[in-house]
């Protein structure tokens, strides 16, 4: 058997809260971490208990902050938040899109506004019919989420709609196509897809029933590798009950690093299969989906 | 006191470069740096290194430059839509075939990053990052404890960059500033043709005046048409909107243009 790398984090590029813990008001065939209505895994953080991971990442010198759960808007201190991490760096809130109302959207969008940093609101979709996404979102998540989506892109806070490819390769381009077109004829005129690979992880375990396998990210599968395309060399998860190496792990118990973000910096062994799907897409929870692999500075000819 | 011209951007934008450079002749400058992305979305690629080596100009590495003269099989923009994959393949494709063995040589020659000391305030002038030739540093998503730490990492007082097409100024106080000079290559997806270089006063108190060129955008877009390049691109230089590569672009950026 090979050993599994470890990885340190260097710099808190991104700093990720579970403002809802694992609650949700849905419950998706392929969550990564078990999230529903039900799921009490984790539970809701107080504004006091988010304010201050924010402060602390911020004296890191933080680069984005992202919201996820659960569903983060059942926090009902959520635009609160969003206000506090907008003051020190861009800010991403993952979404279902199935609770903003125009009453948030406007608030958003003013939170949007007034701020420096950009603020992103990532709306989950897997289907551009209703047919294909409730399938495995849900009876009439579509319909709703779609009018979320569609309130936030009236008032030009173009929402970035995520979408896990549960699709044949050789369907990717009429399906994204179909997207781009059902999001445009519904108000979303200028549509920003995200698309992310499906995670083996949580319910998709079941979902996907029998094609697991027995991997993880060796050492020499670093070799030669840009480590900062990993998620737990530039990211950590602050939740509820602890701090996690990253967003994706935080069902797993040996990912729990610690119980504040300075005793989180430890280096972090890649041995789920999960790591694997991260080393094969890179920073794959991060907005733009490369953070791309390039020729590092250091060490590079260097004129004075 | 010390005053510096910094272009970035160029994307083979000849017509540009050169109103640009005259421009800067006028202004009695200490150096013109070029940061960056000499190739990519113009016509013609070979006409911009004579104007660049005539003037003197000192030139980095930037990710376009990088891929040519490497040989790599795309510009390392990292597009993940079919679209912006689209273009970014005819562009890359087009500058590759049309820039000569001897100048992807020469930009493989060139360093990735310049370090300047000015009577004690030190400067860093990099493509991208100081981390990475392609990491975007845009100014909605470029905090200023993160720039503050991009700084102490460097050891720097002021860091200068290019690759994202859009110009920006962060004064963190202290004698500390992070500068994005812009693009000569391409309009700002302001719905207007200029384009943007910056001028950098290092001394007593240093600032940036970013200086807007306007060009014969429209004979450009001439010879743009001659070589076949796509509609989309000329569109761009003619209206000053970005129709191609929207992704990279966060919410801000992108909602202040027209696509
Ligand atoms: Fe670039």
């Amino acid at each position: 058997m090979t050993s599994a790398a470890a990885v340190a984090l260097g710099h808190l590029d991104n700093l990720w809260i579970q403002v809802s813990g694992t609650q949700c008001n849905i419950e998706c065939r392929h969550c990564f971490n078990n999230s529903g209505p039900r799921a009490t895994t984790f539970g809701h953080m107080t504004l006091e208990a988010v304010n201050g991971a924010i402060a602390a990442a911020s004296a890191r010198g933080v680069r984005d902050i992202y919201f996820t759960g659960g569903e983060p808007f059942l926090n009902v201190e959520l635009l609160e938040m969003i206000a506090c991490a907008l003051a020190v760096a861009p800010t991403t809130v993952l979404t279902n899109g199935m609770l903003i109302s125009d009453r948030i959207a406007d608030r958003l969008a003013g939170l949007a506004n007034d701020a420096r940093y950009s603020l992103e609101v990532r709306v989950s979709l897997d289907g551009y019919t209703e047919e294909m996404n409730d399938a495995i979102r849900g009876r009439g998540v579509f319909r709703v989420a779609l009018a979320g989506a569609v309130r936030l892109a009236r008032r030009n806070l173009l929402p970035l709609i995520t979408i896990v490819r549960t699709w044949d390769d050789a369907d990717e381009l009429a399906t994204l196509a179909g997207f781009a077109r059902v999001l445009k004829e519904a108000g979303c005129d200028r549509p920003r897809i995200k698309v992310l690979p499906p995670l083996p992880l949580g319910r998709e375990l079941t979902r996907i029933a029998g094609l697991q396998r027995d991997e993880c990210v060796t050492t020499a599968m670093l070799d030669g590798f840009d480590r900062d395309l990993l998620m737990c060399s530039n990211s950590r998860l602050v939740t509820d009950r602890g701090v996690w190496v990253c967003p994706l792990l935080v069902e797993q118990p040996d990912a729990r690093l610690g119980t504040t973000l300075d005793d989180a910096a430890s280096s972090y062994e890649l041995r789920h299969q999960a790591c694997v799907t991260c080393w094969r897409y890179g920073t794959i929870c991060g907005n733009v989906s490369g953070h791309i692999e390039g020729p590092d500075l250091a060490g590079a000819p260097e004129a004075r | 006191m010390k005053r510096f011209a910094l272009i970035g951007g160029i994307y083979s934008n000849w017509r540009a470069l050169e109103t640009a450079l005259s421009d800067i002749a006028r202004r009695q400058v200490d150096a013109t740096f070029c940061l960056g992305d000499l190739g990519a979305f113009g016509p013609y690629p070979d006409r911009v290194f004579p104007v660049l080596q005539q003037a003197g100009v000192l030139c980095l590495q930037g990710n376009y430059d990088h891929s040519l003269a490497c040989g790599l099989a795309d510009c390392q923009c990292g597009y993940t839509d079919p679209r912006d994959n689209h273009f970014a393949d005819l562009s890359y494709d087009y500058t590759f075939r049309h820039t000569s063995p001897a100048h992807k040589a020469w930009l493989g020659t060139l360093p990735m990053s310049r370090r300047l000391d000015v009577n004690g305030t030190r400067l860093l002038l990099c493509h991208g990052s100081p981390r990475k030739i392609n990491e975007f540093l845009w100014e909605s998503t470029s905090p200023d404890g993160f720039l503050a730490y991009l700084l102490d990492e460097a050891g720097v007082d002021v860091l200068c960059v290019t690759h994202t097409g859009i110009k920006w100024h962060r004064d963190l106080g202290g004698g500390r500033h992070v500068v994005n000079v812009g693009a000569l290559g391409r309009p700002e997806n302001d719905g207007t043709p200029r384009v943007w270089y910056a001028l950098l006063t290092i001394g007593a108190t240093s600032g940036v005046e970013f200086i807007p060129i306007e060009y014969d955008h429209e004979a450009l877009a001439a010879d743009m048409h001659a070589e076949r390049l796509p509609a989309e691109f000329i569109e761009t230089i003619l209206s000053g909107w970005w129709t191609t590569c929207l992704e990279v672009l966060p919410q801000k950026e992108r909602a202040r243009g027209r696509f």
